[in-house]
């Protein structure tokens, strides 16, 4: 672009201001669209948490009333002042659920990865997509049978029994993710690293870890996600004992009068770690969702 | 498969070990970081699907465990021809088409736009990520109670404002349901197909479009037989991996419709049919039939990714 128009200067001296000035209204304008798109998209959100801080009444009226004072009241319904169930046992059990199934993954992903990237086993590549067929078989297609399975072994509504479903759900995306990780690891480095006489151990804590550790790190936020949104498993297997948050939010699906507010607030304190864990992994997002094909 | 296995060959770590006396031994201690996740995913995913595969040959109602008896494919031929069923299937198609198409051409105009430098870009790319970053039971809410409240709802509300008294006040949800929960999708699943996109302009030859702009090609002929041939396999992962997890949503139809009004799709009849209607044989011959639709879809997945992966290897 800049050797076109540098090119053009040389030749005609004329006619260059008119076109970079097009050029940059042009520019500033898609930028303005993008904006707006941008503004767009996120309007629901940005109205969600306006409507968090109002009362029920401001927050229940046509048109809406945009400048109504502001108010912690949603806020103190939803952790439960008004008399209603408490949401703190579902968080507490989500963020064990979350944390462990995470924790669980990457025991199991690294060993894992390490044989399909820096120690590769014959025919890594076929396991690798075997891992990732895994991903594509849907969770109905296994929900009965654990159901069934759940309930004879007194397993239902126990919450490490999601804590095996999530690392089951994460394992493929995570042995994808670590392995492309570690392969950025350089054979030169390692093999230097033998011949200085490093040991197994040394070489994974002083070689491999530093140069990984950004990648396991996202790695871990995109299990924790999956990890906290999942509802379909935590609806059917668990009930009071071990709820987590989603299927707590179920509980406003039918409409409870004035509670806008409230359930705006819900939503928010609930969407809040995930919205933290995705921002953090932001850059490495694209990676783990397309399961690594896409870097 | 073969193909990807050839890529093996000529990769630089494969050890050489395995002519040595202790080979054998030596290709199990490579292969032993492998085994703890190799068993756990056959365990925790495989078998379960077995055993589905199982249940959906059986007459078995949950609420009359003593009736149960071997049907063979009655279960199949009653979920292909139940009324209810084959509409819950056209849903689950229509559902993810709309879906997955509509968010893909979004998603590509915004990853164009995203493409260029402009004042605050990275502002508004975390503005535009943050709807695929609620809790999807959140956003479902979101949608159902804050925005298309027939009362109350943000929608309504802009139409009061601009309209006067007199503007209309549609029911969203209940005149046009499956627009509803299509509608909440697209808003989510538009910044993932914008970041892949993203991800795949960026990786574009940047020498190769400066050259084509020296020759005179216009923007749209840069995009049109650049940008456009390189980006076919991120559109057709997008696609892909977007049908994959939409074709299972639940949250969203549980939520906005509770299935009914005719959105039921094929995940959330599955769910009704054994949470409900304790149907255990015909829960399973529907699952089983989800995962079919699955396997035609994950096929194709499997191949772009492969494409993609081979030359990340390659190029390694």
């Amino acid at each position: 672009m800049s050797a076109a128009t540098t090119q053009e200067t040389v030749q005609t001296q004329g006619p260059r201001t008119p076109k970079v000035f097009r050029a940059r209204t042009k520019g500033a304008g898609l930028g303005l669209v993008a904006w707006l798109a941008g503004l767009l998209f996120f309007l629901p959100i940005a109205w969600m948490a306006l409507t968090s801080f109002h009362s029920e009444e401001d927050a229940a009226t046509n048109p809406p009333s945009v400048a109504a004072s502001l108010t912690l009241d949603g806020y103190r319904e939803f952790f439960g002042s008004g008399g209603g169930a408490s949401p703190w046992p579902s968080l507490i059990n989500s963020l064990v659920a979350s944390t462990a199934s995470t924790l669980l993954v990457l025991v199991l992903a690294l060993p894992a990865a390490y044989a399909l990237s820096i120690r590769p086993v014959k025919k890594w590549t076929d396991v690798l997509f075997f891992f990732l067929s895994t991903k594509m078989l849907p969770v109905v297609a296994g929900l009965l049978p654990i159901y069934l399975f759940a309930k004879n072994t007194d397993f239902l509504d126990n919450i490490w029994l999601l804590v095996i479903l999530y690392t089951s759900m994460n394992l493929p995306i995570a042995v994808w993710m670590m392995q492309s990780f570690l392969s950025e690891v350089p054979v030169a480095i390692i093999e230097a690293a033998q011949i200085d006489g490093a040991r197994l151990p040394t070489i994974l804590t002083r070689v491999v870890a530093p140069i990984a550790l950004p990648g396991i790190a996202a790695t871990s936020l995109i299990c924790f996600i999956f990890s906290w949104n999942e509802l379909l498993f935590a609806r059917v297997l668990t009930g009071v004992v071990a709820q987590t948050a989603p299927v707590f939010l179920t509980g406003f699906i039918t409409s409870q009068g004035l509670f806008l507010a409230k359930v705006c607030a819900a939503s928010l304190v609930i969407s809040l770690p995930v919205l933290a864990a995705g921002f953090a992994a932001q850059d490495k997002l694209v990676q783990g969702l397309s399961l690594g094909a896409v870097k | 498969m073969t193909a990807t296995t050839s890529t093996t060959v000529t990769h630089a770590r494969v050890p050489s070990s395995a002519r040595r006396p202790s080979g054998r031994l030596r290709a199990w201690a490579t292969r032993a970081p492998l085994l703890p996740a190799l068993i756990f995913m056959i365990a925790v995913t495989q078998l379960p699907f077995v055993a589905t595969l199982v249940i959906s040959f059986f007459d078995w109602n949950a609420l009359y465990p003593d009736a149960r008896s071997f049907t063979g494919l009655a279960n199949y031929q009653e979920v292909l021809t139940d009324a209810d069923l084959r509409k819950s299937v056209w849903t689950t198609i229509l559902l993810t088409a709309t879906v997955v198409l509509a968010s893909l051409v979004i998603g590509l105009g915004l990853a164009l736009l995203l493409d260029r430098k402009f004042r605050g870009r990275g502002v508004v790319r975390t503005l535009l990520i943050a709807p695929f970053l609620l809790v999807p039971v959140a956003a479902a809410l979101l949608w159902k109670h804050v925005l298309y409240n027939p009362e109350y709802g943000l929608f309504n509300g802009i139409l009061h404002w601009v309209g006067g008294d007199g503007a209309t006040q549609p029911d969203w949800i209940s005149n046009t349901p499956l627009i509803a929960i299509e509608l909440s999708l697209i808003w989510q699943w538009t910044p993932f197909m914008m970041l892949i996109l993203l991800a795949g302009l960026q990786s574009r030859d940047t020498e190769l479009i400066e050259a084509a702009r020296m020759d005179g090609a216009s923007n749209w002929q840069v995009f049109r037989h650049l940008t456009l041939p390189h980006l076919r396999r991120y559109l057709e992962l997008g696609a892909l991996l977007g049908s994959i997890y939409i074709v299972q949503n639940f949250d969203a139809v549980f939520t906005i419709t509770s299935g009914g009004l005719g959105t039921a799709n094929l995940p959330y009849t599955v769910y009704q049919s054994f949470y409900q209607a304790h149907e255990n044989g015909l829960a399973s011959a529907a699952g089983v039939l989800v995962v079919i639709g699955s396997i035609i879809i994950a096929t194709f997945a499997l191949r772009v990714v492969s494409s993609l992966f081979r030359e990340e290897v390659s190029r390694a």
